[in-house]
């Protein structure tokens, strides 16, 4: 079987849109708000995010069959918890400032149901090269809607993309203002809400 | 003691631990259905939260923050980048060993709280009381106050919510907005109300 086999591209590409591990399966909406606020500190967030994910379904995938099942979790937990101390450490070594804005948040990722999901649902029963496809490919479906968040609150909070600002002088001098409200937590909510209202129609997901 | 109702008081409404960091929005949209499951599990966090919040602090003070292990003659040792791995155990641990003694003492309790208590270790509020904690330099006192104000303030969101989700079952929703992203209004719209509260200090 070829590495990027159409079957293995479905692990890849299922979960940037029919299965998005947001929208769709409602995992890991607590970290995904809270650091949304600018682009910068998501795009960060976003790439801890993939690499934890991605590796502790390799590396889980790998001892899928030595775990008694009974203690699974608290290995998976062990294993995820070390990934994410390094996450952590090196982001402290090398992005100071935006592990300080970060701040609980990548310490979070340990409790971020979407890696303990794919762990769980996927990585227990599938060998490592599919595990380790479907944590990216979970990984950027997670990235893509916090991209998405983090764009409209930064460009609607503070009128800027990157710290960069990208609504003019001209707008501001005729009156144009600062929408406060994205800035705050409420925005946050409200937006998600929206995209998610999107999402769903286009792929057309109904709830109950 | 006014230091540790304000702070009481900023933690449950202010700072809510749901509604302005966006912590335990799992659970809290997936148990907020009815307002009994919704009440046990807030029950639940808060019992938790009360416990393990001081029990990181005097992991964190005695073992792990630099300079701590000065008793048993250490004082150059600093273990705090071992911290998520030593509170997600203490956090899991503790859990297992509330279950087992609910469960020997108050089967009624037990039979309420029951299948909420294994997931709770696993709720991002529990894990991130106690990073907050660690961050902000609470001391015991204030730990142990800020725990119980995060639960109350968790399960004041949640049985909110469980209400107003009760009586959305009967409104007309456009279908793409059924389920989560209604969901997700309703609660901007009480993150909302929340901050009004913002400035008051007592």
């Amino acid at each position: 079987m070829s590495l990027l086999s159409k079957k293995n591209m479905v692990f890849l590409k299922d979960p940037l849109m029919d299965n998005n591990p947001i929208s769709t399966q409602v995992l890991g909406i607590c970290s995904a708000l809270a650091v949304t606020v600018q682009l910068q500190t998501a795009i960060v967030m976003s790439i801890a995010v993939i690499s934890v994910i991605s590796i502790s379904n390799v590396l889980i995938s790998l001892i899928r069959n030595k775990v008694p099942s009974n203690i699974r979790i608290i290995i998976e937990l062990a294993i995820i918890a070390s990934l994410v101390i390094l996450v952590d450490q090196v982001l402290k070594a090398f992005l100071y400032d935006i592990s300080k804005q970060l701040s609980v948040f990548v310490g979070l990722i340990i409790t971020n149901c979407i890696v303990l999901g794919r762990a769980e649902a996927f990585a227990l029963q599938n060998k490592p090269w599919p595990s380790f496809l479907d944590g990216v490919g979970n990984g950027l479906g997670y990235s893509m809607i916090l991209i998405v968040v983090a764009f409209g609150r930064e460009l609607l909070g503070s009128g800027t993309l990157f710290g960069f600002q990208v609504v003019p002088d001209a707008a501001y001098a005729a009156g144009y203002q600062n929408m406060g409200l994205m800035v705050l937590a409420p925005g946050a909510f409200i937006l998600l809400g929206l995209i998610i209202w999107v999402q769903r129609t286009i792929t057309g997901t109904v709830a109950e | 003691m006014e230091n540790l109702i304000s702070l009481f008081v900023e933690s449950v409404f202010v700072n809510n631990i749901l509604l302005a960091y966006f912590l335990g929005m799992c659970s809290f949209l997936a148990v907020s259905k009815r307002v009994d499951t919704a009440i046990g599990l807030g029950l639940a966090v808060i019992f938790v939260e009360v416990i393990t919040v001081p029990v990181n602090w005097a992991i964190y003070h005695y073992l792990l923050a630099p300079g701590a292990l000065a008793w048993a003659g250490l004082p150059d040792v600093d273990l705090s980048f071992l911290g998520f791995i030593s509170y997600i155990a203490v956090i899991a641990a503790l859990v297992q060993l509330v279950e087992m003694i609910i469960d020997r003492y108050s089967p009624a309790l037990y039979s309420a709280l029951g299948i909420f208590l294994p997931l709770i270790a696993v709720n991002c509020a529990i894990l991130g009381a106690s990073l907050f904690m660690v961050e902000r330099e609470y001391t015991f006192t204030e730990s142990a106050v800020f725990g119980l104000g995060s639960g109350v303030g968790f399960a004041l969101a949640i049985a909110a919510m469980a209400a107003i989700r009760e009586k959305l079952r009967y409104s007309h929703i456009p279908e793409g907005l059924r389920g989560l992203g209604i969901t997700m209004l309703i609660t901007g719209l009480m993150a909302m109300a929340f901050m009004s509260f913002s400035g008051i200090s007592l």
